[in-house]
């Protein structure tokens, strides 16, 4: 039997009643990372040997009865989160060699839950991307076809999932940086309420956006991963400090009578006919289950792409400042006095995507101009989380695409960042609003290319969005599809 | 054409807390560099900033005690520019929205009193520092010292009030008193824990608008405050008399020179792109912190002088030295309570002690001395026990071997003879010995007396009571 097919719950169970054990697992996954990752190119760093003695450790409190639901499982997680000794590079040649001496909180939470650590998947340099052609390193490709992109920017981990080279990944998302990648890669990308799950030692894009979030086969992968990741960090004065619910308690909760809101603003026309269609079917199967359609509006939709361009990279010059050569990280040599080496450093240390977005962002807040951008991209923001809370009035969650289209083709939208930004059209008001959403695997155009049916819901109620996604993944009928590779 | 000065101070103070703003790190001065750093304050990718309550605690302290109204609501923003000494690339301070504004404080000049302004209390981190290689084999390098990265500090801005270099300095040290009063800044210059800039501009008296004024760094004194501010005034007064415009810029006081030279232009200037920390949430502050705080309140410098001087009826000069530092203050309330003599113990302690202290440059904190000590002293004066001059000598030795007063008296033998009996007996011996003088001051040279004074000072090796040798002696002769 093939160990790295299962999801997080069947290979849990599994090491549970001793029929395998964390260290069978963890080879297998390594075997398959070598067997595959020559194709796929999920992963920045992958560490055999730490893994391993993770999974000896995790046998041992698995031996003794101590073992919790992620103890044993083998994972990996995007090269955004700092990892205590193991180099974090952000996929940039600013962080090629960094290696810090501190754990991201998730880091943490993950291996105190006894979860093996294969590695550090691929992902856009910073974050900042739809594609994961931004990494500094190499592409990750589209496990489903090998021409497309994984989407972004955690395209390394959704395509390491979907490529079976890990039985999760844990991504972060910004302006649909899990959800967009997991609807290209037929995987589940779950985006917690901002303030969930902590930041620290999460390198940082746009601060008031970003948020970490799990990457699985299932719906219930995610809620399992959610448990052991979520609460409030002391370090972290932005996440939220309220008690975490059982989240698979209510998995399994009927979705009879549950309202799920169809905002006008995002079924337009000129949208991918595949899309809509698997959409529109995804929403009969969540009928027949008893749930009911509601039309509900989001009237400023159409300002988010902008207001997202505004906040995200002001922040983001801000955040990456940092960056200067002066302490750790890339530093060039031939640099003749301060300002020279500041110029030379972060000239060749980062790629064209960031530069680009580092100067949108400092232009947006400089004197003159902060009033009529990010000031007032702020206020617009404001408007588009009331849209939410008013559309909730009438609904419980709601539906939409994850993307407006399926994988593109690798350097399809690299010269043409505008295009490249649309990617994120769907996903981006939910990271403004600070509210949880989830993809799940809706279908696949006639390409075999997958698609994804977003699920958005109030602030703290993934309990929520995971009960909806849970079920119409049960009745959806794509569970399990996985590519050949 | 006449010109009048018009200036307003940026004071910078660092808190007195154990850690830093926004992370764990020792804020302890002197430490070898780099010792005192974390992720946190490095900068590192990732790290998040945690705000010290204390720092918040000590912020609203110093709004109290400056009548600043303290804002239910402040803002951390971040002020980004790029230098070595900031591992971030900004500096996390606050902007539109500081914890206090709209305050005053009181200063006198001259015997003048004037209330000057204070706009806004805001925090911030502190930077680190450059230190540049000089040696034969790091000249042309620039080393790091994170220590002093995110201590916490906060600025106090005040209103364009001041009219003088003398007041500035006034207001300096008025600010500098409370802070220290308080217990939340030491108050060092040189160590730059207590740092100030100076905005100065003129314009013809009578005038409603301002000059164009230029910001004055680099005074780490208050006699470089002054000197630096006089030069001012007088630089910008010849300027516009020759017929030149005064340009806004940033100007260095060179304090070996005492000029100030031009730093950078208004085009030069940084822009700092503020925008609100997304790490950190909105500070909200609670009334109950407020009332708590301001409970902790000790009483303030002005305060202090006015009641020293309607309570204990010693001349505001007393006042104004005695209220210098809260411990000396303390100190003289303690020896006033043990004595009831408020003038007397005023004397005894802006003569005596502080003579003795300031030989040392001893603080009052390390007296050896207690207030007790200085009390017995006071009294055993005026009980007559021993006299005034013995009084000095007794408190020396005091405060050399830290012995009590009474031991010092007896090991001594310095007891005052008071006694009328036994003084009596050695008035008559010598009275009786000296027949001549006797005759004397009968014959109405009176001022014989001096002799008897000095012969039997002699005989009791000084130790008589002279008030009461006086009365003996006037009794026996005048018999």
């Amino acid at each position: 039997m093939d160990l790295t097919t299962l999801t997080i719950k069947e290979l849990s169970e599994k090491l549970r009643k001793k029929e395998t054990s964390s260290v069978e697992a963890t080879k297998a996954y390594l075997k398959r990372i070598e067997a595959v990752e020559g194709k796929v190119h999920a992963f920045v760093t992958v560490t055999p040997d730490e893994a391993l003695s993770m999974a000896e450790a995790a046998d041992k409190r698995l031996a003794a009865g101590q073992g919790a639901p992620l103890t044993g499982i083998p994972i990996a997680l995007k090269d955004i989160f700092c990892t205590r000794g193991v180099r974090t590079t952000c996929s940039s040649k600013m962080l090629e060699g960094f290696v810090p001496p501190y754990d991201a909180t998730i880091a943490r939470k993950l291996k105190e839950a006894g979860a093996v650590i294969l590695g550090k998947n691929n992902m856009d340099e910073f974050a900042m991307g739809s594609s994961t052609e931004n990494s500094a390193f190499h592409k990750t490709l589209n496990p489903w076809a090998l021409d497309r992109v994984p989407g972004g920017s955690s395209g390394g981990s959704a395509a390491a999932v979907a490529a079976l080279e890990c039985a999760a990944s844990m991504g972060t998302d910004t302006g649909g940086s899990i959800r967009q990648p997991a609807s290209c890669c037929g995987v589940v990308g779950l985006k917690p309420t901002y303030g969930r799950v902590s930041r620290f030692g999460m390198i940082a894009f746009a601060s008031s956006l970003d948020q970490a979030g799990p990457l699985t086969r299932s719906v219930e992968d995610a809620a399992i991963i959610l448990q052991a990741i979520a609460g409030h960090d002391p370090s972290d004065s932005t996440s939220i400090d309220t008690p975490v619910p059982d989240y698979l308690a209510s998995l399994n909760k009927s979705v009879k009578g549950l309202k799920i809101g169809i905002p006008r603003e995002y079924f337009i026309e000129g949208m991918d006919p595949e899309v809509e269609g698997s959409i529109r079917k995804a929403l009969d199967v969540l009928k027949s289950l008893g749930a009911e359609l509601v039309e509900v509006t989001l009237p400023h939709t159409q300002y988010a792409v902008a207001v997202y361009y505004l906040v995200a990279t002001a922040e983001a010059s801000s955040n990456l400042a940092r960056y200067d050569g002066v302490k750790y990280g890339l530093r060039t040599k031939e640099a003749g006095g301060l300002l020279d080496m500041y110029k030379r450093t972060r000239d060749a240390g980062f790629g064209d995507e960031v530069k680009r977005r580092i100067m949108l962002g400092t232009y947006s807040l400089s004197a003159g101009y902060y009033d009529a951008y990010y000031k007032k991209a702020s206020q617009v923001r404001t408007l588009i989380k009331n849209d939410f809370d008013e559309a909730f009035k009438s609904c419980d969650v709601i539906a939409t695409p994850t993307a407006p289209s399926a994988a593109f083709k690798i350097g399809e939208r690299v010269e043409d960042p505008l295009t490249m930004y649309l990617s994120d059209i769907f996903t981006i008001s939910c990271n403004l609003a600070g509210i949880p959403g989830i993809s799940v695997p809706a279908g696949f155009t006639k390409e075999n290319l997958p698609i994804g049916l977003q699920l958005l819901g109030k602030s703290m109620d993934e309990e929520t969005v995971l009960r909806a996604a849970h079920a119409y993944e049960l009745s959806g009928g794509w569970l399990g599809r996985r590519p050949t590779l | 054409m006449k010109f009048e000065p018009v200036i307003g101070l940026e004071v910078h103070a660092q808190l007195l807390t154990d850690s830093k703003l926004f992370c764990g790190c020792s804020t302890k001065f002197g430490s070898e560099p780099n010792t005192q750093v974390d992720p946190i304050c490095l900068g590192m990718p990732g790290v998040l900033p945690v705000l010290n309550r204390k720092a918040v605690e000590y912020a609203i302290k110093m709004a109290l005690a400056v009548e600043c109204e303290v804002n239910r609501k402040s803002v951390f923003a971040r002020k980004n520019y790029f230098y070595p000494d900031l591992p971030k690339g900004y500096q996390i301070s606050q902007y539109t929205e500081p914890i206090a504004e709209r305050g005053c404080l009181e200063i006198e000049v001259d015997g003048v009193k004037k209330t000057i302004g204070i706009t806004r209390i805001h925090m911030e981190e502190d930077a680190g520092k450059l230190l540049h290689g000089e040696g034969p084999e790091d000249a042309g390098f620039s080393f790091v010292d994170l220590n002093r990265t995110g201590v916490p500090l906060i600025e106090i801005v005040s209103e364009p009030d001041i009219r003088s270099a003398d007041e500035a300095q006034a207001y300096l040290k008025a600010l500098r008193d409370i802070l220290i009063y308080l217990g939340i800044c030491n108050g060092n210059m040189e160590e730059g824990s207590f740092r100030c800039d100076a905005n100065v501009s003129v314009r013809p008296v009578g005038a409603e608008k301002f000059g164009t004024r230029a910001e004055l760094k680099n005074m780490n004194s208050f006699k470089f405050v002054k000197e630096a501010i006089d030069y001012e005034i007088q630089r910008q007064i010849d300027l516009i008399e020759s017929g030149g415009k005064v340009v806004q810029e940033t100007r260095l006081f060179d304090s070996a020179k005492g000029i100030t030279a031009s730093m950078r232009s208004k085009e030069e200037a940084h822009d700092y792109r503020y925008l609100p920390d997304p790490d950190l949430l909105p500070l909200m502050v609670s009334d109950e912190l407020v009332s708590e705080v301001r409970s902790t309140l000790p009483e303030l410098p002005r305060a202090k002088r006015e009641r020293f001087v309607t309570e204990y009826a010693i001349p505001a000069y007393d006042a104004g030295v005695l209220t210098a530092s809260r411990d000396l203050a303390g100190y003289y309330e303690q020896v006033v309570s043990e004595t009831g003599e408020p003038k007397l113990s005023s004397n005894w302690i802006m003569g005596e002690l502080l003579r003795l202290l300031n030989e040392e440059g001893r603080d009052v904190k390390d007296c050896p001395i207690p207030p007790s000590g200085v009390a017995d002293i006071i009294k055993m004066v005026k009980g007559g026990q021993i006299s005034g001059k013995m009084a000095k000598e007794v408190f020396e030795e005091m405060y050399r071997t830290k012995k009590a007063a009474a031991d010092i008296v007896k090991a001594k033998g310095l007891t005052q003879i008071s006694d009328e009996g036994e003084l009596a007996k050695i008035v008559e011996e010598i009275v009786n010995a000296n027949p001549d003088n006797v005759a004397k001051f009968k014959a109405g040279k009176t001022n014989v007396i001096g002799f008897f004074v000095g012969e039997i000072m002699k005989a009791t090796k000084g130790k008589a009571n002279p008030g009461v040798i006086n009365k003996l002696l006037k009794e026996k002769l005048e018999a």
